[in-house]
């Protein structure tokens, strides 16, 4: 009985604690969601403005052809960017990426194309790794902050990709979409042969302006496009980081509350074994008295 | 008024000025004048100007403003990447260090 009494102080000493560092963990990353959610948020008005001028070339010059937007013939490969974090701790964050990534890799293979990962962040790396899947590129160790440079990286490996004859002919990107504190999707985009989202038509019905350019237009398209992947990969990573913190928060926050129920059971049980480890004593020792008292009423 | 410098040369942008979409040089100073205050002066680093409905936009990659600018660190980045220039003539990158440090400095108002 005392073995298990020390038994089980023992494990609610470690359940305590674990407690304490998830709950540390929880507090980190809800500050650190706040910091990324205000990164998100000065990325904002680049990416608008970007949008807006990328919008406004190709409605004033629909004769300008580039590489970047038109779809190749026959594609053969396709090229998917996967965003995770770099450390774990985060409930099912990566899980969900990656299966959405599994998830087009067999649309894609479907319709006869080969799949080329690229992969950013140390878990999706592993999870490829593993597995032995080839991969286009990967990069890690920014995951929780990414700078431009960063996507600026990517961008470049991409498109220099992408142009190459023997290159992806198609760029999809598998991320995670900050919605709020308590929702994010995971998303699948496809950024090359671009698609210029035409999303604000609706909120400037006027016509739009017409451009004039320095020097021209395919000069403008040929340096605006190549900025327009980079600003919806930094978007893209920018999401995902807010997005992983707040994933981070969700799952150590279960942790704790796991972790403070099994030490309220776990101390019920421990009375439990102290009561009855005290209930035996008690009987014990009264057995004993009694069986000397018959001992002594025999002799008389 | 917005003076820029694009790749075909520098602009200046009134108001009611027709929309425009032009890159911007690599190292360029933009210049915002306004009335009854001092100039704005900026180092910006490649990107764009767009100019619609009488909005003037500039995008960069990297931009500073004048007041900002730490003119010691930037004379330091110059002198460095003058003497790799000497060393090397073909460093492209020592010769884009050299312009962004010297576009640095002019925003700072120094004379280069």
């Amino acid at each position: 009985m005392g073995a298990q009494l020390r038994l089980l102080r023992r494990r609610i000493n470690s359940v305590k604690s674990t407690a304490k560092i998830t709950r540390a963990q929880e507090l980190i990353a809800s500050s650190r969601i706040v910091r990324a959610q205000q990164r998100m948020q000065a990325a904002l008005p680049y990416e608008r403005e970007i949008t807006r001028a990328v919008t406004g070339v190709v409605s004033n010059a629909a004769s300008v052809d580039h590489p970047l937007t038109v779809a190749k013939e026959n594609p053969a490969k396709a090229g998917v960017l996967v965003v995770t974090s770099d450390s774990g701790f985060c409930g099912g964050f990566n899980a969900n990426v990656l299966r959405e990534a599994e998830a087009l890799r067999g649309l894609l293979e479907g319709r006869g194309l080969s799949v080329v990962p690229f992969v950013t962040g140390r878990k999706g790396v592993t999870w490829h790794s593993f597995r032995q899947r080839e991969m286009g590129g990967n990069w890690v160790g920014f995951s929780r902050k990414p700078a431009y440079s960063d996507a600026k990286e990517i961008a470049d490996t991409l498109i220099e990709s992408f142009k190459d004859d023997n290159g992806i002919d198609e760029i999809h990107i598998v991320s995670t979409e900050f919605v709020s504190m308590l929702s994010q999707n995971v998303v699948v985009r496809r950024i090359l042969p671009l698609e210029v989202e035409e999303t604000e038509a609706s909120e400037s019905t006027a016509i739009p302006p017409y451009f004039e350019f320095e020097p021209t237009a395919g000069d403008v398209l040929e340096s605006l496009l190549p900025r327009y992947v980079e600003s919806r990969i930094f978007t893209a990573l920018l999401q995902s980081a807010a997005s992983e913190e707040a994933a981070r928060r969700r799952a150590m926050k279960s942790a704790t509350d796991n972790a403070n129920e099994l030490m309220r059971v776990l101390t019920q049980q421990m009375n439990q074994a102290r009561q009855a480890e005290i209930t035996q004593e008690i009987s014990e020792i009264v057995g004993g008295a009694n069986a000397l008292a018959d001992a002594a009423a025999g002799k008389e | 008024m917005v003076i820029a410098k694009t790749v075909d040369g520098e602009i200046g942008i009134m108001p009611q000025h027709a929309p425009v979409l032009g890159v911007l040089v690599e190292g360029g100073v933009l210049r915002v004048k306004r009335e009854g205050e001092g100039d704005l002066v900026a180092a910006v680093h490649g990107g764009f100007i767009s100019v619609a409905d009488d909005e003037v936009s500039v995008l960069a990659e990297v931009a500073e403003l004048g007041s900002e600018v730490d003119v010691a660190a930037a004379r330091d980045a110059l002198d460095r990447a003058q003497a790799s220039i000497e060393a090397n003539q073909e460093d492209a990158d020592a010769a884009v260090e050299a312009k962004r440090a010297r576009a640095r400095l002019r925003a700072a108002g120094e004379e280069v």
